[in-house]
């Protein structure tokens, strides 16, 4: 697969850099209109943007294998960011251990394409096992909660971000697209939600839809990014999916709906604990967490959507 | 020599690759980190991990100008330890058993102090239970005492004792923050300065982002 890249997948790839190239010249643009601005946060988001695409489409063109592993290490940081960020006790050390050993064994079942062992892993083995583990120390001050925070860790950062790269081993349905299709739809999809909730949110943001969680959540914002990317959804389904324009245009209206609630699950998270960002990996961005949130949701669910539809 | 360039074989490929991906650090305030010495960083202690987080802060062409100042009794006792923590972590070994005279002491941390180091000691004295500071002792005063013009710089770690807590050999990944807080000087007596680096620390705690905000 090294260096053959699917035709429509090369031209979203193509599409995307475009798009990167837009924002790059508007900051530009902006700090040649506007030079005493301070612009450090702006500069920092697009350059970490600049990065994070570089390194997708690098493990994309490279391997099916590289991309595994590449989101086998977003899953390893996610986690690692969660369990930093939540009330963990230090009994629980050791079955923390034991959850960072669970991200190569799920990846493993992704990369051999063994579907009914991928969906029930975690769900079921490791769900039964934290517990079993956390018995064998003994620790039962805080038993309960501690329990439910790790499984719950590994259900988001582990369970749901491998949904990614299990896209790749489906058989490949649209031959234009590839795997890689599948994967650039879904990342793209998602993120561009994001971007549009944000951009209608600050052009017609009124009302507010969960206030007391993330204040800057409007309906205006909420409608219309989901109209804009179900209707871009629907028009590049065909292309870099195996999906139908109609039902490109379902999954563009669920990607929407399910970015948008990751996004706020994890602004509950973030606000319970009382931080603002969950890390400082990302410059511009925060943590990992803080990008990948709204994807927790979306990779599932699309994945689901597909494989109902098609395999 | 030899030693500088081992150090920075050891922190160029193995400490920061670890310290970037099994650990990940959360700085904040990284352009109050003194440079240039003569210098002191006073570090809570949590972890023997501590010191190499913070040596990895610094870019490689200085870090040999850092130098951990560390007890005698646990890190010479072993000839092993007793080499890598002399040439590879560049520490200054202190006798804490009081026999040494006051004069005699200090002479390793003089020298270093000359010859424009930047020095860690950590005011806790040990490392003691994870994520909880230990009342703060007094020697930082007292090697200050005849260098009124070396600045004492609070640095606040946290997340390093769930890592690898005292009494553990098992690493386990967790993130943890460091943020660097504004040099002061030791001030009139030791109380005092005891009292403003506990000052500094309590008022970096809430820009910890691995701290539970609830809890205190």
């Amino acid at each position: 697969m090294i260096l053959t890249i699917p035709e429509h997948s090369f031209y979203a790839m193509l599409g995307v850099l475009g798009l990167l190239i837009i924002g790059s010249s508007t900051r530009f643009f902006l700090r040649y209109k506007n030079p005493n601005k301070d612009d450090t946060e702006l500069r920092q988001r697009i350059q970490s943007w600049w990065w994070m695409i570089a390194l997708l489409f690098f493990v994309l063109i490279f391997s099916t294998h590289a991309t595994i592993i590449f989101f086998g290490l977003i899953s390893f940081l996610a986690l690692k960011e969660f369990l930093s960020i939540v009330p963990t006790r230090l009994a629980d050390r050791r079955v923390i251990f034991w959850l960072y050993l669970s991200i190569p064994i799920q990846y493993y079942w992704v990369s051999i394409g063994w579907y009914g062992l991928f969906i029930i892993f975690i769900p079921v083995y490791v769900f039964l096992f934290i517990p079993m583990r956390m018995v064998f120390i003994g620790e039962t001050k805080g038993f309960i909660k501690s329990a439910g925070i790790l499984h719950w860790s590994v259900m988001l950062t582990v369970f749901c971000i491998s949904h990614i790269a299990f896209l790749l081993t489906l058989p490949n349905k649209n031959v234009l697209a590839g795997g890689i299709g599948l994967i650039i739809y879904l990342l793209f999809t998602t993120q561009f939600n994001d971007v549009c909730q944000y951009f209608w949110g600050k052009l017609l943001g009124k009302h507010k839809i969960i206030p007391n969680v993330s204040p800057n959540k409007t309906w205006e914002g909420f409608i219309g990014g989901l109209l804009t990317v179900t209707l871009i959804s629907g028009f590049t389904a065909p292309l870099l999916t195996p999906l139908t324009v109609i039902q490109g245009l379902g999954a563009g209206c669920i990607i929407a709906v399910s970015g948008f609630i990751g996004d706020v699950v994890l602004s509950a998270v973030k606000r319970d604990l009382r931080i603002k960002d969950s890390g400082h990996l990302i410059p511009g961005h925060g943590g990992i967490l803080d990008r990948i949130d709204s994807l927790i949701y979306t990779a599932p669910i699309f994945f689901h959507y597909l494989y109902y539809l098609h395999y | 020599m030899i030693s500088r360039i081992l150090k920075i074989l050891f922190f160029g490929l193995i400490v920061r690759p670890i310290v970037l991906l099994i650990l990940g650090l959360n700085v904040l305030n990284r352009h109050k980190l003194p440079l240039s010495g003569p210098a002191l960083l006073a570090p809570n202690h949590n972890s023997h991990l501590d010191t190499i987080v913070l040596l990895s802060l610094y870019p490689l062409s200085v870090i040999h100008k850092v130098r951990p100042v560390a007890a005698a009794d646990y890190f010479m006792a072993n000839p092993l330890i007793a080499w890598f923590s002399l040439n590879i972590i560049g520490i200054i070994p202190l006798d804490r058993s009081g026999k040494t005279h006051r004069d005699n002491l200090f002479k390793g941390c003089m020298e270093a102090f000359n010859n424009g180091d930047i020095l860690i000691v950590f005011p806790e004295g040990s490392r003691g239970e994870p994520e909880r500071i230990k009342p703060l002792k007094k020697g930082i005063y007292y090697l200050l005492k005849d260098k009124c013009d070396v600045q004492v710089t609070p640095v606040l770690m946290h997340g390093l004792g769930k890592a690898l807590p005292r009494g553990e050999a098992l690493l386990v990944p967790f993130n943890c923050d460091v943020i660097i807080g504004d040099a002061i000087t030791i001030g009139s007596s030791s109380t005092e300065l005891t009292h403003a680096l506990s000052t500094a620390y309590e008022s970096l705690y809430p820009f910890c982002i691995t701290r539970n905000h609830r809890e205190k």
